[in-house]
């Protein structure tokens, strides 16, 4: 049994429109020590999934089930109460938006002790210390005078360390960072991802990473799993991947995005069409109005059925209807194109 | 030598800062934009990339005369512009026009998509021959909407979509350049190949000129035939696409470039990065000398004094640097398809890499400084 | 910090200011002759005329402000009767009608005005802001729509019909409480709860409507924030979450309302005061208007004025005190 174990996750919630599947039958798991990266676009899922096992989803209002098992406790059979427990403890979460998720009217110390003295029972001036000594260590400078500063005072990428410091004051082992990097500048990306690979290393902690930027994952992750509209597409770890990608949508994603090492005459060559719709999602494969190779598949099974997540090589699973050896011939084709070589 | 399309010299764009106490006296400027000079020539891309803060929107914004500048000179297409009145401005509009980042903000609600796209025609009075509906429909054709959706409203449309109604508008009056504020980095990835496409396409068919002004290097770079990097104000360098990805000589184009990632694990780790210590200065004060210069790992005593002058070094390439890198800094450049990485053995320890990596986690260590000593 | 204060209070006074001087020359521009409404039936020319010099209506009108201005500041004397009545700074005007000066009428009427707006204010503060929490928590379930419609009907009840009402259910078919007669709470606190208690429910029921709307919504917004999230993701009760983080980033609106809500009462509730017969600023205006008693209606617009422009300025101030972005911007 891995660290964290999602069996067959399943998370749909009604809307005015509709009800909207955001999260149909994803299964996976984390080591500690590891990072998994969850890539895929908006809508895809992504962020429900880690949503749902921090268990920060409106159980009343969403449908959740499958299993989420964390250190051998199933979170989703666990009272409000108890998940609410290792929330900020066992498990921590990064967002996206260090300002937005910052309260503003708070000071950082409020905020940091608050977090400490929930889950540990020390007095606020030890907490405080505690909370010093974490700033210190994300490469805070200063951090005793730092710590009095309301979030606003503080520039995006400190803010972000603080989120982390925030994440890690009582010593998570799953660690769930959600588009840590998305809203901060490429140099501070860089200082960003150092400092969780960092942490990855001297904490030994187990590690999702949300992202919907391929170059970040190749930097940070030991796994990938790719999401389209609730579903996983492809998992393999991150060499495979990017080196012998076999899902037409992960394909189209590594052809479509302008990369430094590609040859920048060579036109993008993009998805066409649009992520379709969570509440009236496409039969049979979510991705075959959009897959340039669905006629290469007999009798259209890929708008009737539902391809299944299959191996395709060593730890490597793949849900497509082609035959693997073609799906290996166009990823072969498809990279090489990224510099202009036709085979 | 032909005239450039637009040419911008020395263009300052300044916010005073008023303080809060009695007499709200203006105590400062925000020195958004500071003196930048670049020029765009017909049917070519000029990328102005940058942090967040560096100016770059500013800039846009000023040389479309969306704001009115504190100082310098904006030309186009042979028309001095940086001193005219709003309407003076409405005929200019013509050959120039603008595109932004949110698409969803950037399109009124209320008005349906043909009206959008059609406004120009109204605004400058001009009839197209077969009629504004006609012609909006075939821009909307040219830019990959249906048609038959002219008279559907902006929320019925996605992001990429909508980006594509942005630019039918901009595209109406046939414009000779458009002023691309982020247009694709509110877009998923996917959908963004696409628009990138599309303003090439356009490009090509129309002989259109883009001021593409984006943070994002890997986009800047497919787009761009040249590219001017910004930094609190000012532009750092400005150079031809291959020369600034692969030859860089500003300290601070080595330390983005070093810093974009790249979707390839095999480079995961072996590349080195230069660690920008601390944090963007204000640009209500900012730094003397080169504004780079608290943060530059190359700099020294004259930097903190003297501004760097924006210098060619080579034909078209423009540094503003007393101590421009003219050797390489080792891996920290992406140059194309090969770095050259991937066949080197795992690195040990004690690689330079590895030491840098490090040293970013030593508080207030600087691997730069540990590199040069 | 200071000087923000500075500036805004002498933005205050300015304002207050063009007030008077608005209200003053609005008073005495109406069609309708002041002197002849102070005149009675039994009218005659004479009279009127003495009554005009009385009232100062024989000078130009920016002469009569600037009587009226300076009669804030140094005060003046009024020339009605056989001896000079002083009116000390900062004088309102005198009522002939009444032989009082307006500030003495104001200074008599403000206590019973103050209990009932501070009294009133109090509870439509915590039901209202329960009920929008509580409302909030339950969006869109049975509990949430019937505070909600109820919250409709308060909002839309007018205030004498809610007054009447209770009169005739409380007072006279179950006898719960006496007449009300207004005492000073120091004299006897028993009557005057007894007096108080239907006027500030009827009041706290109108204000509270819209009050547990406004946090209902503000509570909504705020709990879609990512900060929010944040404060579950660290494992903070619900509790916690909603008291400390929810509430405090929603309050700024309703510290706004409830500032302005508050400094309006204070400048009287004419329907309620005259409804529970009152004593109150309100009631006073209100006769004023009745029985046109022209320097009345000035003080006492004036003085809900100021209440208002004084309410603004603390509300903006207590912003800084909320809102740190505010301070330090």
């Amino acid at each position: 049994m891995s660290f964290l174990e999602v069996s067959n996750l399943q998370v749909s919630f009604p809307t005015e429109d509709g009800i909207v599947h955001a999260v149909d039958g994803v299964s996976f798991s984390v080591e500690r020590g590891k990072v998994l990266a969850v890539v895929g676009e908006s809508g895809s899922g992504k962020s429900v999934t880690s949503q749902a096992v921090m268990g920060l989803l409106n159980r009343k209002a969403t449908k959740i089930s499958g299993s989420v098992v964390l250190d051998g406790q199933d979170l989703l059979a666990m009272d409000d109460k108890d998940v609410r427990k290792l929330r900020g403890g066992k498990m921590a979460m990064i967002f996206q938006d260090p300002l937005s998720s910052l309260h503003p009217y708070y000071r950082i110390s409020k905020q940091l002790v608050e977090a400490v003295r929930v889950h540990q029972n020390v007095s606020t001036s030890d907490a405080r210390k505690q909370a010093i000594a974490m700033l210190d260590q994300v490469g805070i400078p200063a951090p005793e005078r730092r710590i009095d500063d309301y979030p606003h005072q503080l520039s995006g990428g400190m803010r972000q360390r603080v989120m982390i410091a925030m994440a890690l004051l009582n010593n998570p082992s799953l660690l769930i960072a959600d588009e840590p990097t998305t809203a901060l500048d490429v140099t501070v990306q860089a200082q960003i991802i150092e400092l969780i690979q960092h942490i990855q290393q001297v904490s030994d902690a187990a590690i999702i990473f949300i992202t919907h930027d391929l170059g970040v994952v190749a930097e940070i992750a030991h796994d990938v799993l790719v999401m389209y509209a609730g579903r996983i597409v492809e998992y393999a770890p991150v060499e495979t991947l990017y080196g012998q990608p076999q899902m037409p949508y992960t394909l189209g994603l590594m052809a479509s995005i302008p990369r430094l090492d590609r040859d920048p005459d060579v036109r993008l060559d993009p998805i066409p069409g649009n992520p379709p719709s969570l509440i009236n999602l496409p039969s049979g494969c979510s991705f075959n109005p959009r897959c340039t190779f669905s006629d290469q598949v007999l009798d259209g099974r890929c708008s009737v059925d539902l391809p299944d997540l299959l191996p395709a090589g060593e730890g490597h699973l793949v849900r497509c209807h082609l035959p693997i050896d073609t799906r290996k011939a166009i990823s072969v084709q498809t990279l090489a194109a990224l510099n202009g070589s036709v085979l | 030598m032909t005239t450039p399309l637009l040419q911008v010299e020395d263009l300052k764009m300044h916010f005073p800062v008023k303080s809060r106490g009695l007499f709200r006296r203006v105590v400062g400027q925000v020195r958004a934009v500071d003196g930048i000079t670049l020029h765009i020539n017909s049917g070519e891309t000029l990328g102005l990339v940058g942090e967040s803060g560096c100016g770059k929107s500013t800039a846009g914004r000023s040389i479309m005369r969306l704001l009115s500048p504190t100082g310098g000179k904006v030309i186009l297409d042979g028309v001095d512009i940086t001193n005219l009145s709003r309407r003076e401005m409405v005929p200019h509009r013509r050959t120039a026009q603008m595109i932004f980042q949110d698409p969803y903000s950037a399109l009124n609600p209320r008005h349906t998509v043909g009206s959008i796209i059609g406004a120009p025609f109204i605004v400058q009075k001009v009839k197209p021959v077969g009629g504004v509906r006609k012609e909006v429909q075939e821009l909307m054709a040219r830019v990959g909407l249906n048609p038959e959706h002219y008279n559907r409203y902006p929320n019925e449309f996605s992001g990429g979509q909508r980006q594509r109604i942005g630019i039918a508008r901009a595209l109406a009056l046939k414009p000779k350049l458009i002023v691309c504020d982020e247009p694709v980095s509110a877009l998923d990835v996917s959908i963004q190949a696409q628009v990138i496409n599309l303003l090439q396409d356009l490009q090509q068919d129309f002989g259109l000129a883009y001021l593409f002004v984006a943070h994002d290097l890997s986009v800047v770079r497919q787009i761009s035939h040249r590219i001017s990097v910004m930094y609190l104000g000012h532009i750092m360098e400005t150079a031809s696409r291959d020369v600034l990805y692969s030859a860089p000589q500003h300290p601070y184009t080595h330390a983005l470039m070093s810093a974009v990632p790249v979707p390839n694990p095999q480079l995961a780790g072996k590349r080195e990065r230069i660690m920008l210590q601390g944090d963007l200065p204000s640009p209500i004060n900012p730094p003397k000398g080169c504004v780079f210069n608290t943060r530059c790992f190359a700099a020294q005593e004259r930097c903190r004094v003297e501004v760097p002058e924006l210098i060619e070094v080579t034909p078209g390439h423009q540094v503003a640097c007393h101590f421009p890198i003219t050797e390489s800094l080792g891996t920290t450049l992406i140059t194309g398809p090969d770095p050259g990485l991937t066949e080197q053995p795992d690195n040990a320890p004690d690689s330079p890499n590895a030491a840098a990596t490090n040293a970013v986690f030593e508080a207030g260590a600087e691997p730069w400084a540990q590199r040069q000593s | 910090m200071a000087g923000y204060v500075t500036r805004r209070v002498l933005i205050m006074v300015l304002m207050l200011l063009v007030l008077t001087f608005a209200v003053f020359v609005l008073f005495n521009l109406l069609p309708a002759d002041v002197a002849r409404l102070t005149c009675g039936k039994t009218c005659t020319p004479q009279t009127l005329e003495a009554n005009r010099i009385k009232l100062g209506l024989d000078q130009p009108v920016i002469m009569q402000f600037w009587y009226f201005f300076k009669g804030l500041f140094v005060g003046r004397e009024y020339y009605g009767g056989p001896t000079p009545i002083e009116c000390p700074a900062p004088c309102l005007g005198y009522s002939f009608q009444r032989n009082e000066l307006v500030t003495t009428l104001i200074a008599q009427r403000l206590p019973a005005t103050i209990w009932l707006a501070l009294g009133a204010f109090a509870f439509w503060m915590v039901g209202g802001i329960s009920l929008g929490i509580y409302s909030a928590l339950r969006r869109g379930k049975w509990q949430d729509k019937t505070v909600m419609g109820v919250s409709l009907i308060g909002y839309s009840l007018p205030s004498f019909f809610l007054g009447l009402v209770m009169i005739y259910l409380v007072i006279i078919q179950l006898k719960l409480l006496p007449f009300p007669r207004y005492v000073s709470p120091f004299e006897n606190p028993v009557q005057f709860f007894q007096a108080m208690l239907l006027p500030w429910i009827v009041l706290a029921i109108l204000y509270a409507a819209f009050y547990m709307r406004l946090t209902r919504s503000q509570m909504l917004d705020a709990m879609g924030e990512d900060f929010i999230r944040t404060a579950r993701a660290k494992g903070l009760p619900e509790r916690t979450v909603i008291g400390r983080h929810a509430l405090r980033a929603g309050l700024t609106p309703i510290v706004t309302a409830a500032g302005l809500d508050l400094a309006g009462l204070l400048g009287g509730a004419i329907i309620t005061e005259a409804l529970f017969s009152l004593p109150g600023i309100g009631s006073l205006a209100l006769s004023a208007v009745v029985n046109p008693d022209q320097p009345i209606i000035v003080g006492t617009v004036l003085i809900t004025a100021a209440f208002i422009i004084i309410a603004n300025l603390i509300v903006d101030l207590l912003y800084a005190a909320i809102d740190p972005r505010v301070r330090l911007a």
